[in-house]
């Protein structure tokens, strides 16, 4: 169980030890990288399957760090917790494999890399808001340097726009989280930042429905939280194919996870004052994503948009606040986690890389299902998936959410229900336009495809790792369920004793 | 029975290794994908047989399972599978016509280069459409039917080379989905009164009559409907989109660009019913008095669609979306008949349209493969000279398809519906819709017959019979296409007696109770109306070659052009649906370039103003003070030290002049 906090120092350490090999060997960066997150994979799975604590968050450390603030080190970690550290793992083992082919400053970009799984890992495991706080905005500051320095397209705008949205965020929490501070020092009468405390304190209503928006749309804007979600595209479309699987991969559950944690896990009542808002906001985000996907030309921007879309689904699982939704909007972050991750690294690296476009009428006429065989069938594995078929993760996920929002506000539900069928339409799209096309009478395409270097091992390694879990999940539910809805029930206050 | 219950299951899993097995067989090892996948059918089949017996052994009788699959706490989401008759009857005529279509696909993909595919994504289909009719539990209903659509798509987009199967393949797969749409509310909102998803669970279940009186009492919020209502209407779209009727319909002509053993297994014989199959399921929901709009939306939808699906193929050339059209037609007659009789006539018509529309797709298969791979009816004729095994098939079952009394199936279960639909208390224009349809379905068989098999031959090179591989499915078919209708005649009603757990007794006199014989009367003056106005139109060299009017377009042009468009509905889609979903697209993606990306820019505009400013004030106001202050501290300095000279003398001087000022202080001050 405590295995889990080494996550945090493993990352660091393997950043540190990326920075001091020696400029000879090539390829060691990569498999010092590799090693580093493995390890923290096997760690992250050995935690999670020893976590015991019914529901409970289980304390790994405790230490005082600044006393007369009430500030601790306190790591602790429940169901929740648990398994988005494993995604975090496999996301990142992934993420490494799909850097293979990086050359240009190969020590720096894999210690900024694992610089922000660190942070990452310290989020999840936080259980003091500020400790949590202090890990979410360490991994903001890598990515700024992953895309700005590795990325493409308008790279500086993006990271930019990416850093000033974060930041923009950071400070509407921060003010959340000053306000928290004072009113729970006035109600216990001593100063504390233990989120486990802090979620049984009853706040003032009327503290709450101003105090949980902060908090909500604060952490809610690395979620994709429509209509401050325009950094993802955007972001995920200029980043390194490794960046971009983090990002939407873990990065993005950050912000959800913020939201959860430390917003409607502690203000309950602030939700139910602005659930239809949240809701709302999350239906529009799914319908919105979607359909801004639907009409894009670039390969990479309808996988961006995608995530927009399946975020939503998130949002729209913390909003209905029961047991069914909520446990469908942790599992949703999970498969969201792998499956962006693996629709990503098929436009970026198993595509882009090769054929230098992502410009959905230029890769028409380059039949890329005879050229990439497996890029064509890894791709329609991870859309199958992403469309909510059934036997993967995206399938289970969305039907709790739609369950539980059912019960919350059919509205929704039916909303959320057009979005699943909006779904399968751009991915349809992009499908048959980037893989599946006649071809056309260019007949220079298919040339040009011909000469492409063929799928290396990392890759099918890395493409094999991401859906078997999304598989795993879709096929056996319960491996999944199983640790998340004890947990969520202990946040919604149904939890029995410990 | 519980042993065969328990190990239902087993059914649909030989084909689903198979697939598995096949998805990691080299493309060159044919001949073992060939008995991989048809042996696995065979199992199949056996197994289904096995079932069968079990039920029939247990007449009336059900045996259940179900498990959790996905819990939260108390609630739980359940699968299971279920034998009953009705999933006994369904599971054997699936494996069955299954066998003989993967039988015949060994001859008509023989060619193929992606055969070892083909028979992957066949068997997973197999597998996926077994475990829909076994399933106990909506959502294991609701899997199987996603995954029936998936592989669905693939097989219409086997040949995604050619951009109509492409196009028609995404067609058919979003098409459905909108469908679905409403099946997964459906089921959400089933899941949420019910809390169960489970069919048959000790009296617990969603289909047993303490919840189907609970939600048939329950109101649903909505315009005074019943919770029992709602949820059958929504179950309803998803059963409209699967089983392509009006106005979901326009994807299955277009699944035609398939192979045709696909056409006919997944587009005429198996999935297409599947949403047929799915009522008749979910029929006892209906029960209660506050639920009856359900059985009455399906009357009018499934009449409307009979006659319009006749109408349309009226006009068509392929041979294959003639037979398209007749199939939406003939599931509009099931769910006729299933919401003016119940399941048993709903599910009868199902079972035989299985058989002889498979046979007619099939049939249709050989004379492509006679004809080189042409479609076009206009470019064919005489076919019957040189394929005779097959024109004796085809014609068996065009005349099962038409109703011809007495010797074939169809003329039994479609007598049935439409003796159901006269005795219809709302109305009884469903039953005419439901007569015209029948004229209609004998006179385009008639023309399609003229076309394909008499007159001379108007295509290139010669046709030829297929190989025996090709041939026996379709004699065994048509053997069942003759036969299966005895076991569903008014006089001896074995299949409706299996289907409701009565005892059958054969009484030749029912076929003259209760105006029986009227309507077998009525039904048998419609067919023979339908094919003597076909072959009074086309009989004979009548039928026109390829260029050349059709005789029905010379007696009426304009309305043979309007049928020959398909009434023009995806026009209208393409100028309603399609283009709201494009402009909706382009505006929130505007909106986003724009507005969103607008905001952005503008924020950082601000920003970027803003430490302009700051700059500004800092560098004339801020930084100038403090320079001033600085200068003048260094100035002051610079005149300080100058008294620091090192000069004696003027040391000297200032101590001379402080000790007289002192002198002059102290002197004065006191």
């Amino acid at each position: 169980m405590s295995i889990l906090a080494w996550t945090i120092y493993v990352s660091f350490l393997g950043a540190l030890t990326v920075l001091l090999l020696p400029a000879r060997g090539a390829r060691a960066p990569h498999w010092a990288a590799l090693g580093t997150t493995l390890l923290s994979l096997g760690m992250a799975l050995a935690g999670a399957a020893a976590y015991s604590g019914g529901g409970h968050p289980t304390t790994i450390v405790r230490l005082d760090w600044i006393k007369p603030l009430g500030v601790q080190y306190h790591l602790a970690a429940d169901g929740v917790s648990a398994l988005l550290v494993v995604l975090t793992g496999i996301a990142s083992v992934a993420g490494v494999l799909f850097s293979w082919n990086v050359e240009m400053r190969a020590r720096e970009y894999f210690a900024f890399y694992l610089a922000l799984l660190g942070g990452v890992y310290g989020v999840f495991l936080s259980f003091d808001l500020f400790l949590l706080f202090v890990f979410y905005e360490m991994a903001i500051v890598p990515k700024y340097f992953l895309i700005a320095i590795w990325g493409s397209t308008r790279r500086e705008y993006a990271a930019m726009k990416l850093v000033l949205y974060s930041f923009v965020g950071s400070a509407a929490a921060l003010v959340g989280l000053v306000a928290v501070h004072v009113q729970a020092a006035a109600l216990l009468g001593r100063p504390t930042m233990d989120l486990e405390l802090l979620s049984r304190l009853d706040f003032p209503v009327g503290f709450q429905v101003w105090a949980f928006p902060l908090m909500f749309v604060g952490f809610g804007v690395l979620a994709g939280l429509w209509p401050l979600h325009s950094w993802a595209p955007t972001g995920h479309v200029a980043a390194p194919t490794a960046a971009s699987m983090l990002l939407a991969g873990v990065v993005m559950k950050l912000g959800a996870y913020g939201a959860l944690r430390a917003g409607a896990a502690l203000f309950p009542e602030g939700l139910q004052a602005w659930a239809s808002w949240a809701a709302a906001l999350g239906v529009i985000g799914i319908l919105y994503g979607a359909l801004v996907a639907l009409a894009q030309r670039d390969f990479k921007f309808v996988i961006g948009f995608s995530s927009v879309s399946h975020m939503g689904f998130v949002i729209l699982g913390l909003a209905t606040w029961n047991v069914i939704g909520l446990s469908g909007a942790v599992v949703q972050m999970f498969s969201h986690g792998v499956l962006a991750g693996l629709l990503f690294a098929v436009v970026g690296r198993m595509v882009y890389d090769r054929t230098h476009t992502r410009d959905l009428d230029e890769l028409e006429p380059m039949r890329l299902r005879k050229a990439l065989p497996f890029a064509a069938g890894t791709f329609v594995v991870a859309g199958m998936a992403s469309m909510g078929l059934p036997g993967f993760s995206g399938f289970v996920a969305e039907l709790s959410i739609l369950r539980g929002a059912w019960r919350a506000a059919p509205w929704a539900a039916v909303g959320a229900g057009i979005g699943i069928v909006l779904g399968a339409a751009y991915l349809l799209r992009v499908w048959h336009k980037a893989f599946y096309s006649d071809g056309g009478d260019a007949e220079g395409g298919l040339d040009a495809a011909s000469a492409l270097p063929p799928i290396t091992w990392p890759e099918k390694a890395g493409a094999a790792l991401l859906a078997a879990a999304s598989l795993a999940v879709g096929l056996y539910p319960r491996i999944v369920f199983d640790l998340v809805t004890p947990s969520v029930k202990v946040i919604l206050g149904q939890g029995g004793a410990l | 029975m519980e042993f065969w219950a328990h190990w239902l299951w087993l059914i649909p899993f030989p084909p689903l290794a198979a697939a598995g097995a096949l998805a990691l067989t080299s493309r060159r090892r044919r001949r073992r994908a060939a008995v991989l996948a048809v042996g696995a059918m065979g199992a199949s089949a056996a197994l289904a047989f096995g079932a069968f017996a079990s039920a029939a052994a247990h007449w009336g009788e059900r045996a259940a399972v179900g498990f959790p699959w996905l819990q939260f706490g108390s609630r739980a989401f359940y699968l299971g599978w279920v034998l009953d008759p009705l999933s006994a009857a369904m599971t054997l005529m699936v494996a069955v016509v299954g066998l003989a279509i993967f039988i015949y696909s060994l001859g008509y993909m023989a060619e193929d280069e992606n055969f070892v595919r083909f028979f992957c994504f066949l068997s997973l289909f197999a597998a996926a459409m077994l475990g829909l009719v076994i399933a106990n539990s909506l959502l294991l209903l609701f899997i199987c039917w996603e995954l029936v659509g998936l592989t669905s798509y693939l097989l219409i987009g086997f040949w995604y080379q050619r951009p109509a199967a492409a196009a028609a393949a995404k067609k058919a797969f979003i098409t459905t989905r909108v469908g679905d749409l409403g099946f997964l509310l459906g089921l959400v909102w089933l899941a949420n009164e019910s809390g169960s998803l489970l069919f048959y669970n000790g009296g617990r279940g969603c289909l047993e009559p303490q919840t189907v009186a609970l939600l048939g009492a329950r109101g649903a919020g909505i315009g005074g409907l019943s919770a029992a209502a709602a949820i059958g209407l929504l179950l309803f779209c998803g059963a409209v989109g699967k089983s392509g009727q009006l106005p979901l319909h326009v994807w299955l002509p277009d699944a035609m660009e398939g192979p045709t053993p696909v056409s006919a297994l997944i587009h005429a014989a198996t999935m297409v019913a599947a949403g047929v199959f799915l009522m008749a399921r979910v029929y006892p929901l209906f029960g209660s008095e506050g639920a009856s709009l359900v059985p009455h939306a399906m009357v009018w939808v499934g009449a409307l669609t009979a006659l319009c699906g006749a109408l349309i193929a009226v006009a068509q050339t392929d041979i294959k979306r003639i037979l398209a059209y007749s199939t939406i037609s003939q599931l509009g007659y099931m769910f006729l008949g299933l919401g003016a009789g119940g399941v048993a006539v709903g599910m009868f018509h199902l079972t035989t349209h299985a058989f002889f529309k498979a046979l007619l797709f099939l049939g249709a298969g050989s004379v492509i493969h006679a004809c080189h791979g042409e479609q076009d009816i206009r470019r064919m004729g005489g076919v019957g000279r040189f394929a005779k095994v097959t024109f004796a098939a085809y014609a068996v079952g065009a005349m099962a398809l038409a109703g011809v009394p007495v010797l074939f199936a169809g003329f039994w279960s479609k007598d049935a519906i439409l003796h159901a639909a006269h005795h219809w208390r709302p109305s009884s224009l469903p039953f005419w819709l439901g007569v015209s349809g029948a004229v209609l379905t004998a006179f385009y068989m008639t023309r399609q017959l003229a076309y394909v098999f008499f007159g001379t031959y108007r295509g290139e090179g010669e046709p030829h019979e297929s190989p025996p591989v090709m041939t026996r499915p379709l004699v065994f078919l048509a053997l069942m296409a003759v036969f299966l209708g005895f076991v569903g005649t008014p006089a001896l009603d074995a299949f409706g007696g299996f289907l409701s757990g009565e005892r059958p007794r054969f009484e030749l006199g029912a076929l003259w109770e209760g105006g029986a014989l009227q309507t077998m009367g009525l039904s048998t003056l419609a067919v023979a109306l339908g094919f003597g106005l076909g072959w009074l139109l086309y009989g004979g060299a009548r039928a026109a070659a390829l260029g050349a009017m059709d005789p029905l377009e010379r007696l009426w042009p304009g309305g043979y052009r309007a049928l020959q468009n398909r009434l023009y509905v995806d026009e209208f889609y393409g100028v309603t649906v399609i283009w709201a979903q494009e402009a909706f697209s382009k505006l929130c993606a505007w909106m986003d370039e724009w507005i969103w990306g607008g905001l952005v820019a503008a924020w950082s505009a601000a920003a970027v103003a803003f430490a302009w400013l700051s700059r500004l004030i800092e560098e004339y106001a801020i930084n100038a003070g403090f320079d001033a202050g600085c200068g003048g501290l260094r100035r002051g300095g610079r005149r300080a030290a100058s008294f620091q000279d090192g000069k004696l003398q003027h040391y000297l001087r200032g101590i001379g002049v402080g000790f007289a000022v002192l002198a002059l202080f102290l002197l004065w001050g006191r």
